[in-house]
């Protein structure tokens, strides 16, 4: 075992860990745009997913934590990376290299990696910490709808999810190059795979705060109260809350 | 055809440590049928004739299977012509007017002699980090002793026909030797002769490629289109597999590698 801990130690460990992290956060990002799309369904499925989703908190725990570590575990492996690899040329061509299979995608992973970054800190203050427009923690489908409402934030999310499936679609078919999972009868398929999960996901994504926007999806007047999003104990005592 | 007249930027450095930049020749009557190099090879003449420098640049058989030539024309190593080294390049690539820019591979690994000449004796330090087998010696083993599919024989060559230019390194974005190290690793450790020392192979060189200062893959495949040999990216995720195997399986720890 100790073998397979100094890995880090060569670049081709380094990307393991890369690839092996952000496919952890690739699947946290899927199941979080199924959660989010039940928006669409209304506000008592995604107000009762919402409390849903904390009625064990140690679960919830573990699950945070898990994305924490693979966060810390995918940014720390990427930034060794990138100052190896910006000390590996240290003087530049002096004609501009002509790039030819590259994606634009794959070029700017370095730059859509920290934006999405900062983009996710925003995303928790908006909607976890809540510092969105008219918070109610009982009624996280309002909280989202009053922040998209706003064009504003809207649009910042709408960048922000570009980006991201810019990132996650180099990310989608890299990480399998980079794991050595490559067969010439399935490599075709690893492109089609890439732009089919990261189409989706951009989709997805933009596609909540622009139906926002354009009014197809509204606040609603119902209020929610859950005994698993208490700050106070006791403060749902006597409230109803309609369920789905 | 008619000859064509030709402006050429060639980076100019005397030795490592000046400062180089950009020198405009004029290559007027070349003809078509010349090579790259046999043009160079006249403004060189040229250029003695007039009690100048000629320009320095690595070459040996001219027969694109030695990997000595290379050098980044007009943004691309070994020039436009696919899987095309320098020497093989013809001029009939290139259109009367044409300005052609043409500098060293740039990699910190790599560093410039003179002129369009590279030092890539960190190449070579990879290849004896892990690049041989064990065999007896003595009179020679029966040619095919040892069967071995068709289709892992084809893959082995073409993993094999890496001629250690380096334009794979000169093409990446992150002046990665991954491809080469990968073609290097993958045609011995696809023949049974290279099972003993596969997994040490593998570690020993991805180990000395990481000392030597290249930097890392990340899946742009330029390395693939530039390579004269056309060896594909397929070998590097060979490679990575190989890597992640010996790395979990192999009993003994190795001593890290260094740059001399």
């Amino acid at each position: 075992m100790p073998q397979a801990f100094a890995l880090h130690r060569t670049t081709i460990g380094l990307k393991f860990i890369m690839a092996l992290s952000g496919a952890a956060l690739f699947g946290f990002i899927v199941s979080h745009l199924l959660g989010n799309l039940q928006l669409f369904i209304g506000p008592d499925a995604v107000n009762s997913y919402a409390a849903g989703l904390r009625k064990v908190p140690a679960l919830l725990w573990v699950a945070r934590i898990g994305l924490i570590l693979a966060a810390i575990a995918h940014i720390g492996a990427a930034v060794k990376l990138m100052a190896r690899n910006n000390t590996a040329r240290p003087v530049s061509y002096k004609h501009k290299l002509s790039s030819k299979t590259t994606s634009y995608a794959a070029r700017t992973m370095t730059w859509s990696g920290p934006i999405v970054l900062l983009y996710f800190v925003y995303h928790l203050m908006h909607l976890t910490f809540g510092v969105g427009p008219n918070y109610d923690h009982h009624n996280v489908y309002n909280n989202i709808v009053y922040g998209f409402m706003d064009w504003r934030i809207a649009s910042v999310y709408i960048v922000s999810n570009v980006l991201l499936g810019m990132h996650l679609y180099h990310g989608a078919w890299s990480w399998l190059q980079s794991i050595g999972a490559n067969h010439p009868r399935y490599n075709a398929m690893r492109r089609t795979f890439a732009v089919a999960l990261a189409g989706f996901i951009t989709i997805g994504n933009v596609g909540l705060p622009l139906s926002v926007l354009t009014g197809m999806v509204e606040p609603t007047d119902k209020s929610y109260c859950f005994t698993e999003l208490e700050k106070v104990p006791g403060e749902c005592e006597g409230i109803e809350t309609p369920t789905h | 055809m008619s000859n064509l007249n030709l402006t050429l930027h060639v980076w100019r450095q005397n030795s490592p440590h000046e400062k180089g930049g950009f020198v405009r020749y004029e290559a007027t009557d070349i003809t078509t049928h010349m090579s790259f190099l046999e043009m160079l090879d006249v403004v060189n003449e040229r250029l003695i004739e007039s009690g100048e420098l000629p320009i320095s640049f690595d070459h040996d058989c001219r027969e694109g299977i030695c990997g000595a030539c290379g050098m980044v024309i007009n943004g691309a190593p070994h020039g436009p012509q696919k899987a095309t080294t320098t020497c093989q390049l013809h001029m009939r690539q290139f259109k009367d007017g044409d300005e052609v820019w043409i500098e060293p591979w740039r990699a910190g690994a790599f560093p410039v002699v003179k002129d369009l000449v590279v030092d890539r004796s960190s190449f070579d330090r990879i290849i004896q980090s892990g690049g041989h087998i064990g065999a007896r010696t003595g009179s020679a083993p029966d040619a095919n002793e040892i069967l071995i599919p068709k289709g892992q024989c084809d893959e082995a060559m073409d993993a094999a026909a890496c001629i250690g230019c380096g334009a794979c390194v000169a093409a990446c974005p992150n002046a990665s030797a991954s491809l080469f190290t990968a073609a290097k690793v993958s045609h011995l450790g696809l023949m049974p002769q290279g099972q003993p020392e596969r997994n040490d192979r593998v570690r020993n060189m991805v180990s000395q490629h990481d000392a030597e200062g290249f930097g890392s893959c990340t899946n742009h495949g330029e390395c693939e289109t530039a390579c004269p040999k056309g060896i594909s990216v397929n070998f590097i995720a060979r490679m990575n597999r190989d890597l992640l195997k010996a790395a979990i399986t192999a009993p003994n720890e190795l001593t890290e590698r260094t740059k001399p």
